[in-house]
C-alpha cells in the first residue's frame, strides 16, 4: 500500500527536516566508499593508519580533506554508517508490514518484465551496471539524490540545483528509450 | 546518543522510502520516462515542507543554523549528475533507495548494490587524474547558497536574505508538487497496488 503524494511528501520531508534540525542534512552514497574502505582495510591493513592528529590513507580519496573518509572507515560505528544501516531495518519493516514485494517482483521488477521478458540475468546485469555508473557518477558529484538533491535544494544550495540539473538531463531521455512499455 | 539519531531517523527515512514506492524500480522508471510522476509530487513536495520548517525554525531561533551542510560546486557535480542520471533511469534504483529495495526482499538491488560498490571503489582508485582535469575546482565561489543565510558559514550567491528566500523557493516547490499532472501523458496509468 502506496502512500498517497501528499501523506507521503509530507513524512519525507519531515524526516529531512528531523535530520537537519537534530544532526545534519541526510546522505548516503558517501557509505559505499566507506564500506569499500572497510572491505579493504581487512584485505591490506596497511590502507588507513592512525595519524597523531587523525586517520589517514594511502588512498588519495580517503586521504581528502583531513582524512575524514579515513576516519569513518576506522571506526564503522559512526553516525552515517548506521544511519545507512538502519535505512536497511526500516525499509524491512515497511515491507514486512505490507507483506512483502511477492516473489515475482523480488525475482524481476514489472517494467523489466513488461519491456524484456521474463530475463533475470540481464535485469542483474542492468542492475549491476546501473549501480556502478550511479556510484561513480555520485562519488564524483560529491553526492547522490538525497545529498545532493534533496538535502542541496532543501538548503538552497547551488550545487543541489546543478546536480539536479545533470541527473534529469541524462534521466529522463534513458528511461524514455530504454522502457517503452509498462 | 548520535548512534540512537542514526537509528531512529535513518529506520524512519528507510521506512518512508518504502511507503512512497521509491524503492520499486517500476515506480521510479515510470516518474523518469514522465509516465506516473505521483512520486516526483512526493518528492517536490519533501524538499518544500523540509526547506519551509528548516529555514521558518531558524528564523524562529529553533533550529541550529550550524547544521546546515552546503556541498560544493564544480564542473563535476554537473558530469556526476548525468553519470547518476544514466545509471538511475537505466537501473530504476539510486544509492539509498537500491539500499532500501535489497532490504524488502528485491534480487536485483543487491546486483545494483554490487555494482555500486565497485563504481565507488573505481573513484577511489581513478580520484587524482579526475583531480587533475580540474573539474572538481570550485565554480561560482563554491559553498553558496542562493541567497545569504544569516549566521550561516556559507556565502551567498545573492545578497538577498538567504532564509527568506529559503521559505519563498519552498513555497515554489510546494506549489510545484500541486501543479504537477500524476499522469501528464493522460494514459492513467493506475498507481500499483502494493
Amino acid at each position: 500500500m502506496t502512500l498517497n503524494w501528499k501523506i507521503g511528501g509530507v513524512a519525507l520531508g519531515l524526516v529531512f527536516f528531523l535530520a537537519v534540525l537534530l544532526v545534519k542534512p541526510i546522505g548516503v552514497s558517501t557509505q559505499f566508499v566507506i564500506l569499500d574502505g572497510i572491505i579493504a582495510d581487512v584485505v591490506n591493513p596497511e590502507l588507513v593508519t592512525k595519524t597523531d592528529d587523525g586517520y589517514t590513507s594511502t588512498n588519495a580519496y580517503l586521504a581528502k580533506s583531513g582524512g575524514k573518509y579515513a576516519k569513518s572507515v576506522a571506526n564503522p560505528l559512526n553516525y552515517s554508517f548506521i544511519f545507512v544501516i538502519a535505512m536497511m531495518v526500516g525499509a524491512f519493516l515497511s515491507a514486512m508490514m505490507r507483506g512483502g514485494n511477492g516473489a515475482d517482483e523480488n525475482k524481476l521488477p514489472a517494467i523489466h518484465y513488461a519491456n524484456f521478458g521474463d530475463t533475470p540475468i540481464k535485469r542483474y546485469a542492468i542492475a549491476f551496471i546501473g549501480g556502478f555508473v550511479v556510484l561513480y557518477g555520485a562519488r564524483l558529484a560529491g553526492g547522490c539524490t538525497s545529498g545532493h538533491m534533496m538535502s542541496g535544494m532543501m538548503q538552497t544550495a547551488l550545487s543541489g540545483y546543478i546536480f539536479a540539473a545533470g541527473a534529469f538531463a541524462a534521466a529522463v531521455p534513458v528511461a524514455m528509450m530504454m522502457y517503452k512499455k509498462g | 546518543m548520535q548512534i540512537v539519531l542514526a537509528l531512529v531517523i535513518g529506520a524512519l527515512f528507510g521506512f518512508v522510502l518504502d511507503r512512497i514506492g521509491a524503492t520499486n524500480p517500476s515506480v521510479l522508471i515510470r516518474m523518469l520516462s514522465l509516465r506516473s510522476l505521483g512520486l516526483m509530487k512526493a518528492i517536490l513536495l519533501a524538499i518544500g515542507v523540509g526547506s519551509i520548517l528548516m529555514f521558518g525554525g531558524q528564523m524562529a531561533g529553533l533550529v541550529d543554523v550550524g547544521h546546515m551542510s552546503v556541498k560544493t560546486a564544480y564542473v563535476g557535480v554537473f558530469i556526476g549528475g548525468l553519470l547518476l542520471g544514466a545509471g538511475w533511469a537505466l537501473s530504476g534504483f539510486c544509492p539509498g533507495t537500491g539500499v532500501c529495495a535489497a532490504a524488502t526482499g528485491r534480487k536485483d538491488a543487491l546486483f545494483f548494490i554490487l555494482g555500486g560498490l565497485l563504481g565507488a571503489a573505481a573513484y577511489m582508485i581513478t580520484y587524482p587524474s579526475v583531480k587533475a582535469t580540474g573539474m572538481l575546482d570550485a565554480i561560482a565561489g563554491g559553498k553558496v547558497t542562493l541567497g545569504t543565510v544569516p549566521g550561516a558559514k556559507y556565502d551567498g550567491l545573492m545578497a538577498m536574505p538567504g532564509d527568506v528566500l529559503g521559505i519563498v523557493l519552498g513555497l515554489i516547490f510546494v506549489a510545484v508538487a500541486f501543479a504537477v499532472p500524476e499522469a501528464p501523458g493522460g494514459d492513467a496509468v493506475p498507481a500499483p497496488a502494493e
